[in-house]
């Protein structure tokens, strides 16, 4: 691992504003991208003390569910092109979801077209269920993603 | 060493300590202190040390030495949080400080420069203090050593108002002014120098001073405002610098104005005649014409002009209604300001009113909105103000009161579809009649009644373009609020609702009823209360209540729909409402009439109603309930509503009498007779009748419920299934009035409650005895066998009723008599009943009733007492929500269980009683948390899983897989908040055995 800070100076946004859904009481709620989205939103970014919303890593429009097919897409933004932290961001998500939804969708977790260098090798490792078990098994690697998400439970 | 200084300090006599020395002593002593708890105390100190040693103080070093030591400290900066253990806030040492530093005039030469400046300091909270500071230094220097500074007092004030004033109140007052810290400081800083200008002012200005005055008038900045925001078109609606200097003017000028008559005059004097010019208001030409009106619309408003001269007379108006009321020197009040306004209150409500009557134009054709909004907030406040001037006082001539007034009531009436307009109309109309009463002047009461209310209620007779509901608000409020407007307002709208009684009942007409409700909505929710917390109109409804009954002794044919009760609803409650407020002689007048009308109408035989005769006779020679002409089943409902309103101590005469009829509809399934009946069980205060009664009504009960077959009405007998049925019909009802009847014992807390809930549980278990009979294949057996179960379940059913509370009858609107702790009292004496009942019984059908008694007693009881007989609650507890949940009937009972479940879960004491039975709960809990009736349920469910994290380690740690199994069904649920729950306990269940997460 480098030292220092990989991007040191990251441009900081506002939160925006939690929407509260209105209640009712006979329709079923179909999981969408906004139920996604609120419970990735406060994920701390690995190297700062942000939350991946406020770093504009993730927003609502980067996340897309399909009921049907049961799948989960996210497609998030590293804060710099060469940032070594895409995937420890793609580990934390991946177990995020885990925990919050049924095992039945399929995750896909990619960084946006053209914002990382090495973007197909990214890709590739998160989207690897082998890699992403044998990263989990690794205890400082491990640690940090417990750390990140811990955050989120405040 | 500081803290016992100022007790003691007092008790030592200045003789004794004389010299310079004591005092430096002290001022070394208190130097460089940092402690929060004595820097209160060295403030104090400071304050006594100045009044025991004056003299000294007056050689200048000696001041200017103590002085110094206290300047350190300002502007205070304590940032530690209340929660700290110093237990001083910030406000506690700066208003230390302050005192300090108003203690004494020697401090003035230091303290005045020192303020000034931190005045002009960036950082807010200096800005607040100065100012706070400064106001009580001019009140407590002195005014001749002040004014030397008066000039710098002012420049310094001058800055600060205009540029941290925030938008104008006025403008603002329907948007939050408190918009995050910086808004707020902001606003705190316009309000500290407005007072201390406002205290400048005062103290600088005497009749024969008035160099201060002229000082701010003639300021070359007010003047340059003045002129550039009455300037044509200076106004726009992105122009946020030129709104602030507007709204900093205004408040200047009446502050100005506000201060004296004498600041008055010159403010009117000097600056309303230039703006009656740029308002194009002119003497000579504006006389009342349409045409006038056309010409000052046409031209771009003068927004700037109306605004400041709105505030100037808003500061007039306060001016003469503080000086009334500190003095009776009327003939000071008239000056040049009084002339002025009255000169110009015309064509200045002409002004105002075109201005009102544009906006729709311009807007719709897409004008700026807001621009135009604040025109109206404007001209609205312009009206009012110039209606609400204190009585005989008010410069503005009768005329132009009146026009005023037109001007809100042809809004009210015809402008609804702008709803903020008329919201605001509704608002000023309030005001001013408010006003009106506060001055008590005649002449304006006669005219206000004349040309608003009158107006009002005549709309309520006729159809009109307004709608019904908001004709119903405005008078609503205009008649609350004051004494004087309400009469004229009940009285018409009882006409009114009683016109539409007539109509929507006897001759049917579907909107007089719909009306109807609105009117009673009305009269119940605003005017009723209104009256009763008043207190000062006698009776509030006694005579619209009487003409009711007298129209129904009258008329014969009365037609009620069923899609009227709705309707009806509301007339028992506005009965009830009513007859609660009335004094005991007028209830009795009132309960006289109905059951006379009741007993002449219905037309029942003469020895139906005979004490000696039995309950069932009785039944049988009275017609039920629906073969009850619909006048006399209204007349019915108002008897029983007018019974459970009456005070304990209003006379019954016929008690019996009335017992017995009302017992009879009980029994006929009529549940206002069963809530009245219970009603006068409850407030019966002679204690021999009451045993007399409650034996009489309690046989009547058991004989029904007693289920003897042979007693039965013979006539019923010819056809075997219905006259089972009639039989159970016969017997829910006396259960439900058996219950409410109980409610009303067991409320005042009377012994023979114990037999009722006997009789009731008797009734419950009785049930199991048919059971066996289901072997018969006879239909006849089988509907009986669902009959009973139908009667017991309705007995399971009326421990829901004993324990709940009623909004319609037997609460303390009502006058009943309650016991403080009878729902405690109950639970203890059933508990040990229903707990071996439960444990004798071996049918299961009967089990779940008696799970369902058990529940309703427990889920409204208060924890402690629950968590006190836990041993015995808990095991009950879990097996009635494994028993209950099957039947989706159960799924609000299930929800209270689970509360009270989750209050054990919560609770120290209970935590220990269940921790024995953690892996049953937890079984149950994880069977909910699939329940598909109720997602409160589910989601209950889950937060007791969560709740359980928090028992010990060692006893839930082997259950954690299977948790954990069952949570992950929940991730699915159809309900989002169900979801969430599930995340959240998954969390806190998988995090349990250590920092990381696996499943």
């Amino acid at each position: 691992m480098t030292l220092g800070l990989i991007n040191a100076n990251p441009v900081v946004h506002a939160k925006k504003e939690r929407i509260v859904r209105a209640e009712d009481n006979h329709a079923a709620d179909a999981v969408d991208s906004l139920d996604v989205f609120d419970s990735v939103r406060d994920i701390r970014d690995p190297e700062h003390p942000y939350s991946l919303e406020q770093l504009s890593v993730l927003s609502e429009e980067s996340i897309t569910v399909d009921k049907k097919l049961g799948r989960i897409q996210i497609t998030f933004t590293p804060t710099v092109q060469h940032c070594s932290m895409a995937t420890v961001i793609g580990l934390c998500l991946r177990v995020k979801l885990l925990q919050s939804f049924p095992l039945h969708f399929k995750v896909d977790i990619n960084v946006s077209p053209g914002s990382h260098a090495d973007e197909e090798s990214v890709n590739k490792q998160l989207n690897d269920k082998e890699r992403v078990a044998a990263a989990l098994e690794n205890p400082s690697l491990r640690q940090l993603v417990d750390e990140c998400l811990c955050s989120s439970e405040l | 060493m500081l803290a016992g200084c100022p007790l003691r300090l007092d008790s030592i006599s200045a003789e004794i300590m004389q010299g310079d020395d004591f005092v430096y002593g002290l001022i070394q002593a208190v130097d460089q202190e940092k402690d929060p708890r004595c820097l209160v105390l060295t403030f104090h100190l400071v304050q006594s040390l100045v009044k025991l040693f004056l003299s000294q103080l007056g050689s200048e070093h000696v001041a200017q030495d103590l002085f110094e030591v206290l300047s350190c400290y300002f502007p205070v900066y304590f940032t530690h949080k209340i929660a700290d253990d110093f237990e001083v806030k910030r406000e506690d040492l700066s208003d230390a400080l302050m005192d300090a530093f108003c203690s004494t005039p020697y401090f003035e030469p230091f303290a005045i420069p020192l303020l000034l400046d931190k005045l002009s300091s960036s950082l807010p909270l200096a800005k607040i203090d100065s100012l706070k500071y400064l106001n009580k230094c001019l009140l407590n220097f002195g005014t001749e050593r002040m004014l030397q500074h008066a000039q710098n007092i002012w420049f310094a004030l001058k800055d600060v108002i205009l540029n941290h004033l925030p938008q104008a109140e006025i403008l603002s007052s329907s948007v939050s002014v408190l918009g995050g810290d910086i808004k707020y400081h902001e606003h705190k800083i316009a309000t500290e120098a407005l007072i201390c200008l406002k205290t400048t002012i005062l103290q600088f200005t005497c009749p024969n001073n008035v160099d201060f005055l002229t000082l701010i008038i003639d300021d070359n900045v007010v003047e340059r405002s003045f002129c550039s925001v009455t300037m044509e078109g200076s106004y726009s609606d992105n122009d946020d610098k030129n709104d602030l200097k507007l709204s900093a003017l205004g408040s200047i000028l009446s502050v100005v104005a506000n201060s004296s008559i004498f600041g008055c005059n010159r403010v009117f004097q000097d600056f309303f005649p230039r703006l009656m010019v740029a308002l194009g208001i002119d003497l000579r030409t504006s006389k009342h014409s349409a045409d006038a009106y056309v010409e000052i619309v046409s031209q771009k408003f003068n927004y700037g002009a109306l605004y400041l001269s709105v505030e100037l007379l808003a500061s007039s108006r306060d001016l003469i209604a503080t000086v009334l009321e500190s003095s009776n020197s009327k003939d000071s009040l008239r000056g040049i300001w009084w002339h002025l306004i009255q000169e110009f209150s015309g064509p200045l409500t002409s002004a105002f009113k075109s201005a009102l009557m544009i906006p729709n134009k311009i807007t719709a054709e897409g004008g700026n909105s807001n621009y135009m909004q604040e025109i109206i907030i404007c001209s609205v406040k312009g009206l009012e103000v110039l209606a609400t001037y204190a009585g005989e006082h008010t410069p503005v001539p009768r005329k132009s009161f009146e026009d005023i007034l037109e001007v809100f009531i042809l809004i009210i009436i015809s402008r609804y579809e702008d709803p903020f307009l008329w919201k605001l109309s509704l608002k000023s109309l309030v005001l001013i009649g408010s006003c009106i009463a506060r001055f008590k002047d005649s002449n304006m009461q006669m005219i206000y009644n004349e040309i608003v209310v009158r107006r009002l209620v005549r709309l309520l007779h006729k159809d009109s373009i307004l709608p019904l509901d908001l004709i119903l608000e405005a008078i609503s409020e205009i008649g609350t609020c004051t004494l004087d407007l309400i009469s004229p307002v009940i009285q018409g709208l009882e006409e009114a609702m009683l016109s539409s009684f007539l109509q929507a009942c006897v001759d049917e007409s579907f909107k007089s009823s719909q009306d109807l409700v609105l009117f009673l909505d009305c009269y119940c929710t605003k005017i009723l209360p209104w009256c009763h917390t008043s207190g000062s109109i006698e009776q509030p409804g006694m005579h619209f209540v009487i003409n009711i009954l007298e129209q129904m002794e009258d008329n014969i044919a009365f037609k009620m729909k069923p899609e009227m009760q709705d309707l009806l609803d509301k007339m028992m409650m506005t009965m009830k409402l009513v007859v609660r407020g009335c004094a005991e002689n007028n209830q009795y007048i009132i309960l006289e009439k109905a059951y006379n009308i009741m007993l002449a109408s219905a037309n029942l035989p003469s020895n139906a109603l005979l004490v000696s005769s039995s309950i069932l006779e009785g039944f049988q020679l009275i017609p039920d309930f629906c073969e009850l002409s619909c006048k006399n089943k209204m007349l019915l409902y108002f008897l029983a509503s007018i019974v459970t309103a009456l005070h304990q101590q209003t006379p019954l005469t016929n008690v019996a009498r009335l017992l017995n009829l009302l017992l009879v509809f009980t029994l006929k399934g009529h549940l206002p007779a069963a809530q009245a009946l219970a009603s006068v069980a409850n407030k019966l205060p002679n204690a021999v009748i009451l045993e007399e009664t409650i034996e009489m009504i309690l046989d009547s009960f058991s004989s029904v419920l007693s289920n003897n077959h042979q007693n039965e009405p013979h006539m019923l007998n010819s056809n075997d299934g219905a006259s089972m049925h009639f039989c159970s019909n016969l017997q829910i009802n006396a259960v439900i009035g058996i219950a409410w009847f109980g409610k009303a014992l067991l409320m005042r807390g009377h012994g023979r409650v114990k037999d009722i809930s006997m009789v009731i549980l008797k009734c419950l278990l009785s049930n199991k005895n048919i059971v066996p009979s289901s072997s018969h294949h006879q239909s006849g057996n089988f509907i009986g066998e669902d009959m009973h179960y139908l009667v017991a379940r309705s007995a399971a059913d009326a421990f829901h009723l004993l324990l709940s509370d009623s909004d319609v009858c037997l609460n303390k609107n009502f006058h009943a008599i309650i016991r403080p702790l009878y729902k405690q009292r109950f639970f203890s004496s059933m508990l040990p009943v229903l707990h071996s009942a439960i444990k004798e019984c071996n049918s299961p059908r009967t089990k779940a009733l008696l799970y369902r008694a058990f529940g309703h007693t427990i889920s409204g009881m208060p924890l402690t007492v629950l968590v006190a007989d836990a041993k015995k609650v808990l095991p009950l507890l879990l097996d009635s929500l494994s028993v209950l949940d099957s039947d989706i009937l159960n799924k609000d009972l299930i929800y209270s269980l689970l509360l009270v479940l989750s209050g054990f879960l919560i609770d120290e004491k209970g935590k220990e009683d269940i921790i024995g039975y953690v892996h049953i709960v937890i079984d149950h809990l994880i069977k909910l948390l699939s329940y598909p009736h109720m997602m409160l349920v589910r989601e209950t469910a889950i937060q007791c899983l969560t709740a359980i994290t928090a028992f010990p380690y060692t006893r839930i740690y082997p259950l954690r897989t299977q948790v954990l199994g069952a949570l992950a069904g929940a991730f699915d649920d159809k309900k989002r908040n169900v979801r969430q729950e599930a995340v959240k306990c998954c969390h806190a269940w998988a995090s349990m055995a250590s920092r990381s997460i696996r499943f």
